[in-house]
């Protein structure tokens, strides 16, 4: 079943072109990174379909309904979003932050313990602020406030971007097992490319504004563009030194 | 405990009373409308700009003149829209106060929204909050501490220039500073100064704790801070709606004073004279000059005391200088045509705008006259009130006489003797009636060119109180009462600096000397 179906896309900043004519469709239940240098379009492309950038030509539909026409507090109700500087509220505790959406959306259950869980934290973290957390707890807690609403569809944006390596890799590997377990759809923006490599299904390499390759981890290793070869080399040559080590 | 101490302290609930409800009700609209304009301006910046350049422009205009401003744009709008607005007191100084609050508010507003880390608002707009939400539930709790920062701000500068107040007639704790200035009662100038400090140091710390509380998310003191302000607001309002008209059904009428001390010994006078005809009474004391002919014309005092000269050269715009007599006549029809004004008659005593000099100085200089004075001005140093510069009186004294002083300076009366006294300066402007220029040993100089004209002391009566025959009669018997030597003794019971009375007193010795 198609979940995210991308046509057209094309975004201008200035004179520029942020994205260019842009296709792109995910099954449910895939796991799609999309990669690509600075300034490459990901993050527009992202943001184009909960509607954080409006595009300027092309249209996105979830489960065959075009984003355009859902009312906007309901479209971004039903996504899960987790971006790297995680924004989570400095005002509310985590029972709280966990809650928003679900406050917003006028439910009134209380699922904290049960997300909690689902992340990995302890039930005790319920009554802390973001200020008394770890880089790692934060983004726990930034992903349980994604999955509040029980979204099918995960947009993230660089999302283990701020942790350090080890966090990065541990919180990496949970959440691609929650991935899985939850059957959810995900879209994880990153310049990291041996992330992408490790956790992704289905690789979207975006150059200038352009998909230059769209593959699997194994394929996207033996792509011949010159530009995605000099990407997908950097981690492979690293691990080669590390191995020789 | 010293009765000018005494006397300070009676009139304090009175002036806290309305000094708060002027400043809160200030800061209150300064917030309603700062508050909606900072969020506003943080969203937009073709709006931010000129918003913080017209509040920064408000700013730099001193709080007195701004204050002072507002009394003729009101009455140029109360004309011009056939509608009846209250030019003097509470209006005027709470738009001017409210328009000063307004810098702070919207400057820590928009510092305050802009502040906030974009990460957040990102998660905001992404979990689908409506701007509505993002603001009232991310962006208002997040700024609360730096707004409320601008609002103590403003809550403070508000109480100190609500003082100000009382120069368009608004009674506040600037009555006692001003009062006090004026005939050197210090005590009267650090109560009110007191108690102004003492005032803003308890918002400033009630708002400091609710502060904390947003801060530091603590409700306890978010709500002690908070309820006591409320509390400390409803307090100023009680007596108000307990005292009401109802229990007291008797006339009110409005006294008006200049800002020196024989105009708040004549007020007291004519106070005591209402009351006894069983007026009730109320003061606007420390009215600049012209700001008093027009609160009377316009109806919102109904009686005070001016000067001939002063009304022939500032109302009617006159500079020659007829005999006594026929600018009285002609005053006093010209004042009728125009304003429908009752000019009752003169109080019996001049004072007159005379350059005086130290004796000593003056026999040594030869000066007598100010023909003399055209000689000797090179070398010396004048001492001017604050209006007298500017008035018609000086541009006919120099039209007369061409001084060139060597330097002159401006002070407030008080300062004026005080520069005389000890030398800054060798010609002031003194008054006739002044008992201190008996007290200093100063001589006045004559005016051969008769270009100063005659400052008798009359007494003014509003349109609509001019046919109040028992108003009128309670204040005739004041007429051609007051000799020059008693006003001068009166004036100096007050302005001397040992054995010091109040106006009141002395308005009392002077009410019992002449009955």
């Amino acid at each position: 079943m198609t979940a995210v179906a991308i046509a057209g896309l094309t975004k201008r900043h200035g004179g520029r072109a942020a994205l260019d004519d842009v296709s792109l469709t995910t099954e449910a239940g895939q796991f799609v990174a999309l990669v690509g240098p600075s300034g490459s379009g990901k993050t527009t492309l992202l943001k184009s379909i909960n509607r954080l950038v409006e595009p300027d030509e092309g249209t996105v539909a979830l489960d065959g309904r075009e984003v355009r026409d859902v009312p906007l507090a309901e479209l971004r109700h039903g996504i899960g979003y987790v971006i790297q500087s995680i924004g989570l509220f400095p005002h509310m505790n985590v029972a709280e932050n966990i809650g928003i959406v679900p406050k917003l959306m006028g439910q009134g259950i209380d699922r904290t313990a049960e997300l909690l869980e689902l992340v990995a934290l302890p039930p005790e973290m319920a009554t802390r602020f973001p200020r008394e957390l770890s880089g790692g707890q934060a983004q726990r807690v930034g992903f349980a406030r994604a999955l509040a609403a029980n979204p099918k569809l995960m947009l993230m944006d660089e999302p283990f971007g701020a942790l350090d390596p080890v966090t990065r890799d541990s919180l990496g590997r949970s959440y691609r097992a929650l991935h899985d377990r939850l059957g959810l759809t995900t879209l994880m923006v990153t310049h990291d490319i041996a992330e992408a490599l490790l956790l992704a299904d289905r690789i979207v390499v975006l150059i200038d504004g352009r998909i230059r390759a769209d593959g699997t981890p194994a394929g996207l290793l033996v792509h011949t563009d010159p530009d995605v070869k000099a990407m997908v080399d950097v981690p492979r040559r690293q691990a080669e030194r590390l191995a020789s080590l | 405990m010293s009765p000018a101490f005494a006397e300070a302290l009676a009139e304090l609930p009175a002036l806290v009373r309305a000094h708060l409800l002027l400043s809160g009700s200030a800061v209150a609209i300064g917030v309603t409308v700062g508050l909606p304009l900072a969020i506003i301006g943080a969203r937009n910046h073709y709006v931010r700009t000129p918003l913080l350049a017209f509040a920064g422009l408000i700013q730099t205009i001193p709080a007195l003149a701004l204050l002072a401003l507002f009394y003729p744009a009101l009455l140029i709008l109360g004309q011009a829209t056939g509608l009846i607005i209250p030019a003097l007191g509470f209006l005027p100084a709470l738009i001017a106060l409210s328009l000063y609050a307004l810098l702070p508010i919207l400057r820590n507003g928009i510092a305050a929204l802009q502040g906030i880390d974009a990460g957040v608002l990102e998660a905001a707009d992404g979990i689908g909050m409506t701007r509505r939400q993002r603001l009232m539930m991310v962006e208002l709790p997040l700024g609360a501490p730096v707004i409320l920062a601008g609002i103590r701000t403003a809550a403070v500068w508000t109480i100190g220039a609500a003082t100000l107040a009382t120069t368009v007639g608004q009674p506040s704790l600037g009555d006692l500073i001003f009062s006090g200035l004026q005939t050197e009662n210090w005590i009267r100038v650090l109560t009110g100064c007191g108690a102004a400090a003492a005032l803003a140091l308890i918002v400033d710390g009630l708002l400091a704790l609710v502060e904390a509380g947003l801060r530091r998310r603590s409700r306890w003191r978010t709500r002690l801070g908070l309820g006591a302000l409320i509390a400390s607001l409803a307090l100023t309002f009680m007596p108000l709606s307990r005292g009401g008209a109802a229990a007291d059904t008797r006339p009110m009428v409005v006294i008006g004073a200049k800002n020196f001390s024989e105009q708040y010994i004549l007020a007291s006078v004519i106070e005591r004279r209402l009351r006894a005809a069983g007026f009730r009474t109320e003061r606007r004391d420390n009215l600049g000059s012209t700001v008093a002919y027009q609160a009377l014309a316009n109806g919102d005092i109904d009686v005070y005391v001016d000067y001939s000269g002063t009304l022939w050269s500032n109302i009617l715009q006159r500079s020659d200088t007829p005999p006594p007599e026929a600018m009285l006549a002609t005053l006093t029809g010209e004042l009728h045509r125009r304003d429908g004004v009752l000019l009752m008659g003169r109080l019996g005593f001049e004072n007159a705008y005379a350059l005086a000099m130290r004796r000593q100085r003056a026999e040594a200089l030869g000066v007598r006259n100010l023909d003399d004075l055209t000689r000797a001005a090179p070398q010396l140093q004048l001492g001017a009130d604050l209006e007298f510069l500017t008035r018609a009186e000086w541009r006919a004294v120099q039209g007369r006489y061409r001084l060139a002083f060597a330097g002159q300076r401006s002070f407030s009366p008080t300062f004026m003797y005080r520069a005389v006294a000890d030398g800054s300066a060798d010609v002031i402007t003194a008054f006739s009636s002044d008992g201190r220029i008996a007290a200093l040993d100063l001589v006045t100089l004559a005016d051969p060119g008769r270009a100063l004209p005659g400052y008798d002391a009359v007494l003014l009566v509003t349109a609509t109180r001019a046919g109040d025959s028992r108003f009128v009669a309670a204040l005739r018997p004041l007429l051609g009462a007051i000799s020059v030597e008693r006003m001068r003794q009166a004036n100096l019971m007050v302005d001397r600096d040992t054995d010091k009375r109040t106006p009141a007193e002395a308005a009392r010795w002077l009410d019992a000397a002449q009955r």
